[in-house]
């Protein structure tokens, strides 16, 4: 089967609304429906790693607005499904998050790992 | 050896993560693969010659084939003696074309 | 040119946005004039693109009455390439994202159009030619 990384550059772009990231979640969609997969996280989506994050409730006038994005619990669920979760070190660098902040289980590649990457995935969707 | 279309939507005026699309083309390059640049929308904005940027001419004279959305450029008034050495004008039908020929294809 | 491929496309961008949905409707339409088939599957505020409800009208800051300026719509933009794909022998299968549409209250599409899931993505990746990921940011 075709091998597909899955890029992932833009963040929290409507993660409020859509409790979820849209790219993240149709990664976990299309796992289940048999695709073979690898994230790598670049750009400001090297944020989805670090632990800890859900944004508060919110309301909107009587609305409690609850069940919150978790992007790092998904990033989690995903790897338990066996799909590989990469993250560009250098774009952690350039944020100031250290490695101590990540999720288990992620791993840095540099440019030359990036390289590696797309050269070795049939296919690269970068979202 | 593999060939690579990657597809520049937007350009490194407004948008910093242009300079790591322009650095994959780079990297993919010199790793002996065959590499077009394919410049669209905003992205043909840097393609205007401009003596205070030679990216776009450095990655040209690095063998990377790159060329520029003939109706981005018209849209934005960008004739073909204003392009960067190296930068050629070109119509949609390459895109289709490669990616017919199974070229491995990435949009940003 | 090469003998007829598929090629599947994803789009998400809502249209009147962003000039990815021009330039997907334009790899989508140079696919079918050159003789390919294409598959497109519809995800987020891409699903508007066909929604069938969008309507012209005129431009007054430029002086014209609706039936003299001929405004763009995309879902018009998708039939003509799927009249055409059809004329031609080719074949445009549109998928929009079923939950997308819901959420978006946008069930109305143009004929050629059905409901999908990221499932359908997946299976067309397979066995198609080639698949361009064109996202929103």
């Amino acid at each position: 089967m075709a091998k597909t990384l899955n890029i992932i550059e833009s963040a929290y772009r409507a993660t409020i609304e859509e409790q979820d990231d849209t790219i993240v979640w149709i990664t976990h969609a299309m796992k289940g429906a048999g695709a073979d997969l690898s994230v790598l996280l670049r750009g400001n989506a090297v944020n989805y790693c670090v632990t800890g994050q859900k944004a508060p409730e919110i309301s909107f006038g009587e609305w409690q607005q609850t069940h919150a994005a978790q992007i790092d619990q998904d990033l989690i669920a995903l790897m338990g499904k066996g799909v590989p979760v990469y993250v560009a070190e250098e774009d952690l660098a350039k944020r100031g998050i250290s490695l101590s902040e990540l999720i288990s289980g992620v791993k840095t590649v540099n440019r030359e790992g990036i390289l590696d990457l797309i050269e070795n995935h049939d296919r690269i969707w970068h979202w | 050896m593999t060939h690579y279309l990657l597809i520049e939507s937007r350009d490194s005026f407004e948008v910093n993560d242009v300079a790591y699309f322009y650095d994959l083309a780079s990297g993919l390059k010199e790793r002996g693969n065959t590499v077009t640049l394919f410049l669209i929308q905003n992205g043909v904005l840097p393609a205007r010659k401009n003596p205070s940027d030679s990216t776009l001419a450095k990655l040209a004279t690095a063998g990377v084939n790159i060329l520029a959305d003939h109706l981005s450029l018209q849209e934005r008034g960008i004739t073909d003696s204003a392009l960067v050495d190296g930068v050629a004008s070109a119509e949609l039908d390459v895109v289709i074309d490669q990616m017919a020929d199974g070229v491995k294809t990435l949009w940003h | 040119m090469s003998k007829k491929k598929t090629l599947t496309f994803c789009l998400m961008d809502a249209p009147f946005e962003n000039a990815r949905t021009t330039t997907a409707l334009r790899l989508i339409d140079t696919a079918v004039r050159r003789g390919h088939n294409v598959n497109v599957f519809a995800y987020e505020g891409a699903v508007g693109v066909p929604f069938s409800k969008q309507s012209a009208h005129a431009n007054k800051v430029h002086g014209f009455e609706e039936d003299e300026w001929n405004h763009p719509l995309p879902k018009d933009w998708v039939s003509e390439i799927m009249n055409h794909a059809e004329k031609t022998g080719s074949k445009v299968d549109w998928i929009n994202c079923g939950l997308c549409v819901d959420e978006r209250g946008m069930n109305e599409a143009v004929p050629g159009v059905r409901r999908g899931t990221p499932g359908d993505l997946v299976n067309w990746a397979n066995t198609s030619d080639n698949t361009l990921i064109i996202p929103t940011k």
